[in-house]
């Protein structure tokens, strides 16, 4: 089984890079970009089976590890 | 007095913090960071800066959860006193010893420079020895240091004086100019500029040996 973890920073939490990359694309003259935000994707191989036990079990890998709650948030995808 | 400086791969000051604990009195422990418990008998921890752990993940990120990481939390949930300086200050808000967060500089460039510092409080075992508001000038050297916390955070450790330092001139986009933080039994401090580097003349300045020789003379009353 596969999980897909979506890491962001949490609306409101100023992205120095995502800024950064914004106003690169407008350097190369894409110029209705009016926002961008960088986050990370991390993918996890499981040997769990069970799709609901699993995202239990990644869910608390993010709070505990992935994710810092602080400052971030994260969606999980299994497949 | 006893200080134990923890290593972890990557860590780069460690060495210099080992010697301004020395050179304030203490005996001095190293701590590998694969130990799952601290030396007996120690009075204050030293998470040093550096790039723990190749700064991956996060930066502090894997160092919170290593193995000496929950001797560290221990330590500090039964009162023990905590310096983490730069990536030791990383490592202490993923721990969750402190409130905020460090995200990469606001000018996304790695700083390396002098720094001048405001005292914010000097109600703590760290900053006792300086004047409220005095100036000092410790060295800063890093990519991620752009203190961030919110709007509730913000107003708690502002109003229990919780900020230690501050920026005088804000080098990374900090909120409200914050450069250190305390706990809030102010036996934790964590901050971005390097007092360790700031120990004597030859290295540029020595404002940073009033921060260990106060630190030092809490721990031998105690």
């Amino acid at each position: 089984m596969k999980a897909r973890v979506h890491v962001m920073l949490k609306d409101g939490v100023l992205d120095p890079q995502g800024e950064a990359v914004r106003h690169a694309l407008g350097h190369l003259g894409f110029g209705g970009v009016e926002g961008v935000r960088q986050g990370k994707v991390i993918e996890l191989d499981l040997a769990a089976t069970d799709k609901a036990a699993a995202e239990v079990e990644v869910r608390q890998m993010c709070e505990k590890l992935l994710a810092n709650t602080v400052i971030e948030k994260y969606t999980i995808e299994i497949a | 007095m006893k200080a134990a400086v923890i290593t972890f791969p990557g860590s780069n000051c460690d060495r210099d913090l080992a010697v301004a604990f020395e050179k304030a009195g203490a005996e001095v422990v190293r701590v590998w960071h694969k130990e799952t418990a601290l030396p007996a008998g120690v009075d204050v921890i030293g998470v040093p800066g550096g790039f723990s752990y190749g700064d991956y993940l996060r930066c502090g990120a894997i160092a919170s959860r290593s193995p000496i990481g929950q001797a560290v939390a221990d330590f500090a949930g039964k009162g023990g006193y905590v310096l983490g300086i730069c990536n030791g200050f990383q490592v202490l808000t993923e721990m969750g010893l402190l409130p905020g967060a460090l995200m990469r500089n606001a000018g996304l460039k790695f700083v390396c420079k002098p720094q001048a510092l405001r005292v914010a409080s000097t109600d703590s075992a760290f900053t006792s020895a300086y004047a409220k508001g005095a100036e000092v000038v410790f060295p800063i050297a890093h990519h991620d240091g752009n203190f961030t916390i919110d709007a509730e955070g913000l107003a708690r450790i502002e109003a229990e004086d919780r900020v230690a330092f501050r920026y005088a001139g804000n080098p990374n986009g900090s909120m409200a100019d914050i450069a250190g933080v305390l706990s809030e039994n102010r036996r934790v401090l964590g901050m971005m500029p390097h007092p360790e580097r700031a120990i004597e003349a030859a290295q540029g300045g020595a404002d940073g040996a009033a921060l260990f020789r106060a630190l030092t003379g809490v721990m031998a009353q105690a």
